[in-house]
């Protein structure tokens, strides 16, 4: 049972002026956010993940929609009495997996490298 | 006692005892949740498809497809596209925060009190619907295996809570899981959700052969059979789009109605994954974000195989079978039983003994039968648990200790007094859920059950909150508790309101879709946004824009990332 353990109070309360330790903490932070290697990191994210996802979206609701807009043609038979509706649900399963496939292989050639170079700056303080 | 329910509770006592050797062995060996240390990206995957699959997808998607044909299917394709939503935008940040649970990263920023409090409230609520559909499922399977229980208990059961009487199989099924998890321990280690993965694609697989076998492997000749079963009231062909929601019957919003529940049926599907809690717990068990990127493609690939599969299932129980046929008892030549409602949550059972029978003969069929129902309720405790850990932690670990006992009344808890709080929240939960499985009754479908209600308050109340946590920083605790909180209450007051799922189906209701995420999730992120602006406006909280930078930095680079997320 996940139990036992309280977790560490909140620094200060809120709609109060933040005191200066953690004042001074959220600039470490924002320090770092403002490092090239961050920055690079975050741009090379989006640059994958927003058109990625813009993409499934359209493409997963090109479904329902194709299917209510256009019921007849989706239910063209393709192969036998294989229809174009149910190649269509099939394919969804192809495209979740190779998305899938290409963003791993994105995180692990890029975005690894990139969190890897603001870890290695965070160890040795902001400045570097 | 037939022999059906004897090789069941075998089969189940096996599940059960290998359960306990595992947890135990977990327990003992690394410090139960310290496993996370060592729980590599292909187990936690494993796990993921093992907390994910639930009665909805083994006996709900089947039975839709049975029993409506091609839209069924939808709830497949949903339901695993909507890992993508997950791995692109939530299972990495989440790993990288490193925390116990979802209110636990929330409030990395937010005020922890009200922001505790209201992810509580939303994690009971996404819980117990969720449990509802899973204690009608197992009532299901009860139904079944005991088909004169429910006749031999009435009279005991012949008394009403709020205006409903409690289902005689789904009460007592429902109150045997609740004791097994509360007293054998709320145990949904990663080992428990790995075994239950294993049976349930093994029981998956060995039917969707079946069936394939069947018609000798040939692809055509089953969709030549499909294609002659036809609907009764649309004269649709089961592999055509249109039956559970016909196209051009009526319209809304000047759009047809069909395609509007279809539209609003996905976007609960694909967004409400990303915001339920049992699941996102489960990348808290990692070793970092790359283990939790691993886990997301191991799941993607076992839940995606198993949701293919859903079509050899539900067509083959269709047209096999039939869906006049499907219900608790069968009479010879697999006709209902004289006075039987057909259940469409009975389709995978009632396939299997059909399959059984035919291959193997009456006792091949009773096995098969003792055999699916048994890896059915291995499916359903195992979520059960799962559900359980998660509102039960949530109420115990996030309400309870950090809000009522650290803020309210200050003093230390004791572990006894945690764990007795998450007991009594589990037993309340619980009969919560039965009393709601009753209310909804028995042959609701638990697939359209789970993605019309648990889905849609995790993707309208747990979800914006958890994305503008992560990604937007002027959000803060007033944008983050109107989200929780009012996605939770629009949700369950737009079903409450709505036509359901309970037969015969309401005539007028004041709200017209089933499915309400159309309108339930947009509304959840304006609340978030709205929220914020007017909590800005009162000049609340605005330690939450500063505390957005460690956070930021955090998600996305794992920096200072806890090595072992998850307490001794």
């Amino acid at each position: 049972m996940e139990v036992g353990k309280t977790l560490p109070a909140q620094k200060a309360p809120p709609g109060e002026e933040a005191p200066p330790e953690l004042a001074a903490e959220a600039a470490h932070w924002e320090g770092l956010e403002e490092t090239p290697e961050f920055k690079e990191l975050v741009r090379a994210r989006w640059r994958f993940v927003a058109p990625a996802t813009v993409f499934f979206l359209v493409y997963y609701f090109a479904l329902p929609l194709s299917n209510g807009l256009f019921p007849n043609v989706m239910r063209t038979e393709i192969i036998g009495h294989i229809n174009l509706a149910y190649l269509f649900a099939l394919s969804e399963f192809v495209m979740a997996w190779v998305l899938a496939y290409f963003y791993i292989r994105q995180a692990t050639r890029v975005f690894d490298p990139l969190a890897e170079k603001v870890r290695e700056r965070a160890a040795r303080g902001q400045k570097g | 006692m037939s022999i059906t329910l004897v090789l069941f509770l075998i089969v189940v006592g096996i599940t059960l005892v290998i359960t306990a050797w595992a947890a135990r062995r977990t327990r003992t060996t690394v410090q139960f949740w310290a496993a996370g240390r060592t729980i590599k990206g292909w187990q936690n995957g494993l796990a993921i498809a093992g907390d994910y699959m639930s009665a909805a997808s083994f006996l709900g998607i089947a039975g839709l497809i049975a029993f409506n044909g091609y839209d069924g299917f939808m709830y497949s394709v949903g339901w695993l596209v909507a890992y993508l939503t997950v791995l692109f935008l939530i299972a990495e940040p989440m790993r990288n925060t490193g925390k116990y649970t979802m209110a636990d990263v929330l409030s990395y920023r937010m005020s922890p009190v009200p922001v505790r409090s209201a992810a509580a409230i939303s994690t009971v609520a996404v819980s117990a619907s969720y449990m509802m559909a899973q204690m009608i499922g197992a009532g299901s399977l009860i139904k079944i295996l005991l088909p004169d229980l429910d006749k031999n208990l009435r009279p005991y059961f012949d008394w009403a809570i709020f205006g409903t009487k409690l289902d005689p199989s789904i009460a007592l099924v429902g109150l045997m899981m609740m004791i097994y998890v509360i007293v054998g321990g709320m145990v949904a280690t990663t080992w428990v959700q790995i075994v239950k993965a294993v049976l349930l694609m093994g029981g998956a697989i060995l039917l969707s052969l079946l069936v394939l076998f069947y018609f000798n492997f040939n692809f055509l000749a089953f969709f030549d059979k499909i294609h002659s079963v036809k609907d009764s009231a649309t004269k649709l062909p089961f592999t055509s789009p249109g039956i559970l929601y016909p196209y051009g019957k009526a319209t809304i919003w000047g759009v047809d109605k069909a395609l509007v529940e279809n539209v609003s049926l996905g976007m609960a599907l694909i967004l409400g994954t990303a915001g339920l809690p049992h699941i996102l717990m489960r990348f808290f068990t990692v070793p970092n974000a790359k283990a939790a990127r691993t886990s997301v493609a191991w799941a993607m690939g076992l839940i995606g195989s198993f949701y293919v599969m859903t079509t050899f299932l539900g067509f083959g129980a269709a047209a096999l079978i039939g869906k006049a046929n499907i219900c608790a008892q069968v009479v010879s030549g697999f006709k209902c039983a004289p006075g039987l409602k057909p259940n469409n949550n009975m389709s995978m059972p009632r396939l299997a003994d059909f399959l059984g029978s035919y291959f193997f003969g009456t006792t091949g069929g009773e096995f098969l039968l003792a055999f699916i129902a048994a890896v059915a309720f291995a499916t359903i405790l195992a979520v059960v648990a799962g559900l359980t850990l998660a509102a039960s932690s949530a109420f115990s670990h996030d309400f309870y200790v950090n809000v009522v006992r650290t803020h309210l009344f200050h003093g230390t808890v004791s572990e006894r007094e945690q764990v007795l709080v998450a007991r009594i929240t589990a037993a309340l939960v619980g009969l919560l859920s039965i009393w709601l499985a009753a209310k909804t009754g028995a042959t609701a479908n638990v697939a359209a059950l789970v993605a019309g209600v648990a889905f849609v308050i995790a993707a309208s109340a747990n979800l914006p909150a958890i994305l503008f946590t992560l990604f937007w920083k002027r959000f803060n605790t007033w944008g983050a508790v109107a989200s929780l909180v009012g996605g939770t209450v629009v949700t369950i007051w737009l079903v409450a309101v709505g036509p359901g799922w309970t037969l015969p189906a309401v005539a007028h209701p004041a709200f017209p879709l089933q499915n309400v995420g159309i309108v339930a999730i947009p509304v959840g992120f304006v609340l978030a946004i709205v929220g914020t602006y007017v909590g800005e406006l009162f000049k609340a909280d605005r330690l939450a824009e500063l505390r957005f930078h460690e956070i930021d930095v955090r998600a996305q680079t794992g920096v200072g990332a806890e090595a072992s997320p998850m307490p001794a």
